[in-house]
């Protein structure tokens, strides 16, 4: 990790089983902006949290300089805005309002329905299911054409859709249910195939594989 | 080049509300196509598949959906007039988080006053909270960005049409709970491009008890 500056001060309350707090983490490697990461306990907030996001009281909350920022898909574009290296948004309006409403379509459709698989049995789950595929295979078209949602390099979707990349396909093993079949979805396992691979060359030259920060010194 | 802009939109939605104010804000010549909710156009269907929704702006024949994003491509795909986002990375990331608030909580209580039989008085009554929370974000502040009109305002503002039917069906009075909200929402209506946009009171109210009748609630 780069030496931290000290006209910058960057922490991030995050939680590391958490794909919005991942994300987050994604993004300012990317970026090679250290920062100082808190773990938060869910079921205990700290005050420093509450502090800082009173509205949602959630994580993640990345506090740049003192000014906390909150909700997720809000932090990256302020992350994108302020350290320009490695721009993660395109530049062009039309193709920032299609990644603007695909991050969104991740995180308002396909998560909310997708979360529902865990708590269902039966014809139940199988209607949560198919559903949930409905909305991915939108995600599979997209990717057709393309090594990744942000063209030939990673960007601001395929941040976002990590939580379908890792979370998604990893709650297959724990409920037994392939969501995301090969067959029905080659261009996302060939996009899940391809993140793995990627590289974050930060400036001091080492190799940071999207994994590694996904997965973090925890494991996960 | 010549600029083909297109709204396709329904007049009572506090969503297409947005889109036609910022248009207006930045002086942007549109078709205007109505949508019957009812019976949705090919065109709305092919431009919007994933939601169906409207509004839906298409620019050259190019689709934008969902009502914040469109304000935010207007704003930058017309940079010159009246911005409606600030410059700054931290103020507009704070621009954006209460819009986004208001489309979390705003509509989704709102919308249990009036289409969720038997949720009125707790759907009232976390609205009035959601308006307090708000109002306590405007302050003593002219516009939500402050001297600028902008797009918190914008975010908001259309909801103020649907007031008299919160008010109706949830029993509350907003004007004596958010005073400081009612005001705001008049000094934006002093602006022609909210006057144009928003509907009538009367005229939603009609709409809302069409409405209702529809979802067997009356």
């Amino acid at each position: 990790m780069a030496e931290r500056s000290d006209s910058e001060e960057v922490k991030l309350l995050g939680m590391w089983a958490s794909p919005f707090s991942r994300r987050i983490e994604i993004a300012l490697t990317l970026k090679d902006v250290s920062y100082e990461f808190s773990e938060e306990d869910i079921t205990n907030k700290s005050s420093l949290l509450l502090q800082l996001n009173p509205v949602y009281k959630m994580i993640p909350v990345l506090v740049h300089n003192g000014k906390p920022i909150s909700e997720s898909l809000l932090i990256l574009e302020y992350i994108d805005e302020t350290w320009r290296d490695n721009p993660i948004l395109p530049q062009d309006p039309y193709e920032r309002a299609m990644a603007r409403f695909w991050a969104k379509f991740v995180d308002e459709q396909i998560y909310v329905t997708a979360m529902k698989v865990v708590g269902k049995i039966g014809e139940e789950r199988d209607a949560v299911v198919e559903a949930t595929r409905d909305l991915l295979m939108f995600l599979e078209k997209e990717l057709v054409g393309k090594d990744f949602f942000g063209g030939r390099s990673l960007g601001f979707v395929d941040i976002v859709a990590t939580l379908v990349a890792f979370w998604l396909m990893r709650t297959e093993e724990i409920v037994g249910v392939k969501v995301v079949p090969v067959e029905k979805f080659p261009e996302i396992h060939r996009w899940r195939f391809e993140l793995f691979e990627v590289s974050i060359k930060t400036k001091t030259t080492s190799f940071w594989a999207v994994t590694e920060v996904l997965t973090g010194v925890n494991g996960c | 080049m010549a600029e083909e802009v297109i709204l396709l939109d329904f007049w009572a939605s506090m969503f297409g509300m947005r889109t036609k104010i910022a248009l207006a804000e930045k002086r942007v010549k549109y078709d205007y196509r109505k949508e019957d909710l009812w019976n949705k156009s090919s065109l709305l269907l092919e431009m919007n598949p994933v939601h169906k929704k409207i509004p839906v702006l298409i620019h050259n024949g190019k689709p934008v959906c969902e009502s914040l994003i469109q304000i935010e491509y207007i704003n930058e795909t017309w940079p010159d007039k009246n911005s409606l986002l600030p410059s700054d990375p931290y103020k507009r990331a704070h621009a954006k988080f209460w819009a986004d608030f208001i489309d979390k909580k705003v509509n989704v209580t709102a919308r249990r006053i009036w289409a969720a039989k038997g949720e009125e008085q707790e759907a009232a009554k976390e609205f009035i909270e959601i308006l307090k929370t708000l109002e306590s974000e405007l302050g003593d502040k002219k516009y939500f960005g402050d001297e600028t009109f902008g797009y918190v305002d914008i975010a908001l503002i259309g909801f103020y049409s649907w007031f008299g039917v919160y008010e109706k069906f949830g029993n509350i009075s907003i004007e004596s709970e958010c005073s400081k909200l009612i005001a705001w929402a008049k000094r934006c209506l002093e602006r022609e491009s909210v006057a144009k946009a928003l509907p009538e009171s009367e005229k939603v109210a009609t709409f809302v008890s069409d409405c209702r009748k529809k979802l067997g609630l009356e």
